[in-house]
């Protein structure tokens, strides 16, 4: 079976999506990138080979997240896109009309303005990592809730709490200070919702058109007290889509589809599974040719110098053949 | 006297011609680098704009080479840029350095001041001599602006990726060497014959952008990650809406000798910013409506973190974007080092507008 293969390494997670010839999910992993992405990267691929049958032939592979370049060195990728457009792409596989996406991830917050099925603007978040994932995963485990059962505790809440959204450091003084003056967890939790909710419309979408259909996707989609409150402020059906968690992946498997179907004489440069059995090496340097003092990464694979960047003036990135 | 002065993009080649002309050693400092940029940091105020810290840097590199007389821009208006340099005075001052400071006010009726403060810079020139070196210099700006346009259209369409910047440094060392007038029109030619050697691709369709926003962190590169050369990557055209040529002509020059461009530029901007805001936040609103008539694809905004004429101009962009229908993307530039949050802004921008064009232009072909 002909396939193609999306990576979306982030910096919270690392997801895999391998969609069939009619963009259709065969499987999907999301793996805790936990600051080594090479490692998460081969481990993915080590799954991928073990769970699949061996009629899978891969014709295309897409990376992209804020790892998009280094997963391109060690799998070997056609498409290496940005974030915003694979979001956006996958998005419109799933509901074809969408006007809004509202992405929440890790570290960063995106929203997608579309319409008629094109990205017409579109924002990431600047200020500070309030609101996003890794900020409730840390509030969570303060209060020694499992983070899979937050937005069902705050649900039922009848009584949130009002919570500043607007920083992480304040929103977790704000929290403690309620909680010291005995508010119920589950008042807490709704109101850090809906301050987050707040803080993502104030500092985010910034007076950006939300129209319906809007779809919320990334990994804190997954938390209902989330959508919850987003349904409340906006007004409207927020839909989270099935692959909500990896869409970011789908959609860089989808434009790799894409690309391979506009060149059909190309090959893929997908080194295969094999690629996980490789040696992958890191190194960086301080380069001292200026006082820019760039730091230099160098990535090697199987010892041998695959790809090199982090200078500004080009002196080592575009000396890689050696 | 060993003269110096701030950086900002290629000022630094027509200054010191300049002031080599009238007989003052130079000392130029270290472009604009991740040092510059730290101990400028460190001996800033922390609330103020990235210009005060980078150029504060730029000096106290100068004085370590030796510099003892320093040539700053002034101000007037509600930027705070026109405080900067008594800031920065007093700030070089408690670090103990013995120097002297000369600010150059822009001559609103005052012309013959600035006169007085070269001739007192260049051990009392005559206003020939001065005249003559301003000539050369001025000449140098005009070559400079118009190698910055070309190069930001060729970049786009390089057959071979690099080649266009390896002929813009080598065209900055020519023009910057060129001691007289007949050395620079040989310059000129060399740099037209380089220039016209690279091979490019015949794009029909080329995305164009447009750069606006606060002068400083469109005309250093340093600060804006050299955002003109990472858009010519992308395969975009880039014209900057401020060159040295246009900023000499505001506010060096007397009055009369002003073009009117600028007062018919600022009127475009009067349905959303009726006056003056100081800086070039007007101009900026004003740039973007002048783009959008010209078809442009969309306009990247840049200023540097709590600069005001721009948050201003910034407040009204999602008015303007909408009524003239061009994307617009604003960037505030910083301390921090994250090029990648950038760059993958910019590549989805460019993303955006790509697909906006090929919409466009298919509905002109299917007759929507």
């Amino acid at each position: 079976m002909e396939c193609y293969l999306g990576i979306d390494v982030g910096s919270v997670s690392t997801n895999f999506a391998l969609i069939d010839k009619h963009g259709k999910m065969l499987k999907k992993l999301y793996l805790r990138t936990a600051g080594r992405p090479i490692e998460a990267i081969k481990s993915g691929l080590k799954i991928l080979k073990e769970d699949l049958k061996d009629d899978i032939k891969i014709k295309g592979v897409g990376t992209t997240g804020s790892g998009r370049k280094l997963a391109s060195v060690i799998v070997g990728a056609d498409v290496v896109k940005n974030e915003i457009t694979a979001h956006a792409v996958a998005s419109i596989s799933e509901i074809p009309t969408v006007q809004t996406i509202l992405e929440i991830g890790g570290q960063d917050s995106k929203i997608i303005i579309l319409r008629d099925g094109i990205v017409v603007d579109f924002a990431m978040n600047t200020v500070c990592a309030a609101g996003t994932g890794s900020f409730l995963d840390r509030q969570a485990q303060r209060l020694g809730i499992p983070i899979e059962l937050f937005g069902e505790i705050a649900i039922r809440s009848k009584n949130p709490t009002r919570i500043a959204g607007r920083c992480a450091v304040f929103a977790e003084s704000d929290m403690i200070h309620k909680q010291q003056l005995g508010y119920k967890v589950e008042d807490i939790l709704k109101g850090l919702c809906q301050a987050l909710v707040r803080n993502y419309l104030a500092n985010v979408a910034k007076g950006k058109e939300i129209k319906p259909p809007v779809v919320f996707q990334g990994g804190v989609a997954a938390n209902s007290g989330i959508k919850r409150a987003f349904e409340e402020e906006l007004g409207m059906e927020i839909i989270v889509p099935e692959h909500f968690d990896v869409m970011g992946a789908l959609g860089a498997a989808l434009l790799a589809k894409k690309a391979m179907s506009q060149n059909k004489q190309k090959q893929t440069n997908f080194y295969g599974f094999e690629a996980a059995f490789k040696e992958h090496r890191a190194e960086s340097f301080e380069c001292n040719g200026c006082p820019n003092l760039c730091e230099i990464v160098q990535i090697y694979v199987d010892n041998k110098l695959m790809a090199r960047w982090g200078d500004r003036c080009g002196r080592w990135s575009e000396n890689v053949a050696v | 006297m060993k003269v110096t002065f701030p950086h900002m993009g290629n000022l630094y080649i027509p200054l010191r011609t300049f002031f080599e002309n009238l007989g003052a050693e130079v000392v130029v400092p270290p472009l604009s680098s991740k040092r510059t940029l730290e101990i400028g940091c460190k001996y800033s105020p922390e609330f103020a704009c990235l210009p005060l810290k980078v150029t504060l840097g730029n000096f106290i590199e100068a004085l370590e080479m030796g510099a003892d007389t320093i040539v700053m821009a002034g101000g007037v208006g509600p930027c705070r840029f026109g405080y900067y340099a008594e800031v920065q005075r007093e700030i070089l001052k408690d670090l103990g350095y013995d120097f002297d400071m000369i600010v150059l006010e822009p001559p609103q009726g005052h012309f013959w001041d600035l006169i007085k403060k070269f001739k007192y810079i260049t051990n009392k020139k005559s206003f020939k001599e001065i005249y003559l070196a301003g000539k050369l210099a001025w000449k140098k700006i005009i070559l400079l602006d118009r190698l910055e346009k070309m190069v930001n259209r060729i970049r786009a369409v390089e057959l071979e990726k690099g080649k266009t910047d390896k002929a813009y440094k080598k065209a900055l060392n020519l023009i910057s060497n060129a001691r007289d007038e007949q050395e620079l029109a040989f310059a000129r030619q060399q740099i037209a014959k380089e220039i016209s050697s690279i091979k490019k691709a015949k794009e029909r369709n080329l995305l164009k952008v447009g750069l606006v926003g606060e002068i400083y962190t469109l005309l250093e590169p340093f600060v804006n990650f050299n955002i003109e050369k990472q858009l010519g990557e992308l395969g975009v055209l880039v014209e900057r809406s401020i060159y040295i040529s246009q900023w000499v002509r505001e506010n060096l020059l007397p009055s009369f000798m002003k073009s009117k461009e600028p007062e018919v530029l600022a009127k475009l901007a009067e349905p959303y910013i009726p006056c003056f805001v100081g800086g070039h936040g007007r101009e900026s609103v004003a740039q973007i409506v002048s783009y959008a008539k010209q078809g442009f694809d969309g306009v990247i905004h840049l200023l540097p973190l709590t600069c005001m004429p721009e948050i201003v101009a910034k407040s009204v962009l999602p008015m303007v974007s909408k009524i003239h229908s061009i994307p617009v993307m604003t960037f505030v530039l910083d301390e921090h080092s994250a090029e990648t949050g950038l760059r993958t802004r910019l590549e989805a921008f460019v993303d955006l507008i790509r697909e906006r064009k090929e919409e466009k232009e298919f509905g002109v072909l299917s007759g929507d």
